[in-house]
């Protein structure tokens, strides 16, 4: 018979696994109580610095879900330099996320020319209604805190000014 | 019955009755927490259920079991009502005829019949009906099929389920349950009496090949080709819910509980341990010896089926007919050679 040291094996396996979960605990984690560290860059929501943003409105065009919804208006700012022409910025009447759409796929992250979009570590915010998943841009931009700093920079690098 | 003497008959008899009745849950929750919930999780390594009950989540099937009862009772347009209905209760008292023999303690047993074993091995295939008729009356093609796959696999392996114990009866010269408690206790191997003479020692061909059949009867997973719950949409039980099926679960697990405490008697010496043979320190210690020889052998069929996967049909088929019947014939012959010789 020989599938007995296979079977045997197999026994043996499980066997072990219940033990080692017995005495040193399960690889799973018992989530509302403790949570699992997580990697440090971990995509759990998208936040979003408004300041940074200029309307551009790239993000929204390649997002694959169209799950970015962006308005906004023309203002007209004072020149820079005395005498000049006054200057015509962007401003942002709406940023909205809808995340019962997004597959965290990042690409607005990627494509964002002016560093107004980050990844953030943050997952837990579910809702009971669907409706409610649609994040406006203040409770995009409460994500802020949330984000990590950037990595550090290799030894002899040169910082950009 | 201890105080046998003291009540009239019916009453006693409606007491065993309320016993058994209120041993089948336990024992099929206990069974469920212990192995399915906690055994199967930890050999996954997870923790099974935490919450419900506040400790380790004992309260878990007991709550499963509340929510079944509440649910609502749907039965098919085109089953077959009365049929329908009627199904999880054969199984379920296929399950309870079962628990008549199983003996506990020297006089600890609901009735000691002096064909003990036979009967319970005939009782025990009376779930192929309600199997059968719960395919039948479910109006369902994917019901039927399943219930006819079950009832091929239960007949098949009922054969070597008897044949392995005809070895135990011939070593025992009985087929009464106590008998054979007695038979082991009483026995010496090897001129050492102390702790008899448990028939796994002569046996242990007879006990892989009972194990195997009592997977198999169970429809524990090696063997779970009738139920197969998530490709095969659970077979026979396809159309159960709510109660109805609470009936099924219960059943698996009472039938479990009472094959394990069949083995553990026939193999193990059930309710015997060295220290008391009669009076009432055996009553009291002996469902607590039976008990932990059941969860011995429990453990063992829950092991196996947490950790192998299923067999095709025809494997299936091929292991009982040309593998455990062979064997637990030659079993038959050499116990039979043994008895006559020595």
């Amino acid at each position: 018979m020989p599938e007995i040291p296979g079977l045997a094996k197999g026994l043996a396996v499980t066997f072990k696994t219940m033990i080692t979960t017995w005495t040193q605990g399960a690889v799973t984690v018992q989530y509302p109580h403790e949570k699992e560290d997580l990697a440090p860059r971990t995509r759990g929501v998208i936040a979003l610095k408004e300041e940074n943003c200029t309307v551009c409105m790239l993000c929204a065009r390649e997002c694959p879900d169209w799950c970015i919804y962006i308005e906004g208006h023309k203002e007209k700012r004072p020149p820079r330099r005395e005498g000049g022409k006054p200057r015509t910025v962007n401003a942002l009447d709406r940023f909205d996320i809808d995340y019962a759409l997004c597959m965290y796929c990042g690409i607005c992250v990627e494509v964002c020319p002016f560093d107004a979009l980050f990844w953030t570590p943050e997952y837990e915010y579910s809702e009971s209604s669907i409706a409610d998943l649609l994040h406006d841009k203040d409770r995009l931009g409460e994500w802020m805190v949330t984000v990590p700093d950037p990595p550090a920079l290799e030894a002899g690098a040169v910082k950009k000014k | 019955m201890m105080f046998a003497l003291e009540i009239p008959y019916w009453q006693l008899t409606a007491l065993k009755t309320v016993i058994v009745l209120m041993i089948i849950p336990a024992a099929a929750v206990i069974l469920g927490y212990v192995f399915l919930l906690k055994m199967m999780a930890h050999m996954q390594s997870r923790m099974g259920p935490m919450e419900p009950g506040g400790y380790h989540g004992w309260f878990q099937l007991i709550g499963d079991g509340i929510k079944f009862i509440q649910k609502e009772d749907i039965i098919p347009a085109e089953a077959d009502r009365r049929v329908f209905a009627l199904a999880p209760l054969v199984v379920l008292i296929s399950t309870f005829l079962l628990y008549v023999v199983l003996p506990a303690g020297p006089r600890l047993a609901v009735q000691d019949l002096d064909v003990g074993i036979f009967y319970a091995l005939a009782v025990s295939s009376l779930g192929v009906i309600g199997v059968l008729m719960a395919g039948w009356a479910s109006a369902n093609k994917y019901a039927l099929l399943g219930s006819l796959r079950a009832a091929g696999q239960l007949i098949a392996y009922e054969l070597p389920l008897v044949l392995a114990v005809v070895g135990v009866v011939i070593q025992a010269n009985t087929m009464s349950l106590q008998g054979i408690v007695h038979a082991q206790a009483d026995g010496a191997i090897f001129g050492i009496s102390w702790i008899g003479n448990p028939f796994i020692l002569t046996q242990i061909v007879g006990f892989g090949v009972f194990l195997a059949a009592a997977q198999a009867e169970l429809t524990q997973t090696p063997f779970d080709m009738p139920v197969a719950e998530s490709e095969l949409v659970a077979g026979y039980m396809t159309e159960y819910s709510g109660f109805r099926f609470l009936f099924f679960f219960m059943a698996e697990f009472g039938t479990a509980f009472a094959l394990s405490a069949i083995a553990a008697t026939l193999y193990f010496g059930g309710w015997y341990q060295p220290f008391f043979k009669t009076g009432i320190m055996a009553d009291v210690l002996g469902p607590v010896v039976l008990g932990a020889k059941v969860m011995l052998i429990a453990f063992l069929i829950f092991w196996i089926r947490f950790t192998f996967p299923r067999f095709r049909e025809d494997q299936l088929q091929a292991f009982a007919w040309k593998f455990l019947i062979p064997v637990s014939l030659v079993n038959i012959m050499v116990t039979a050679v043994f008895k006559v010789v020595l």
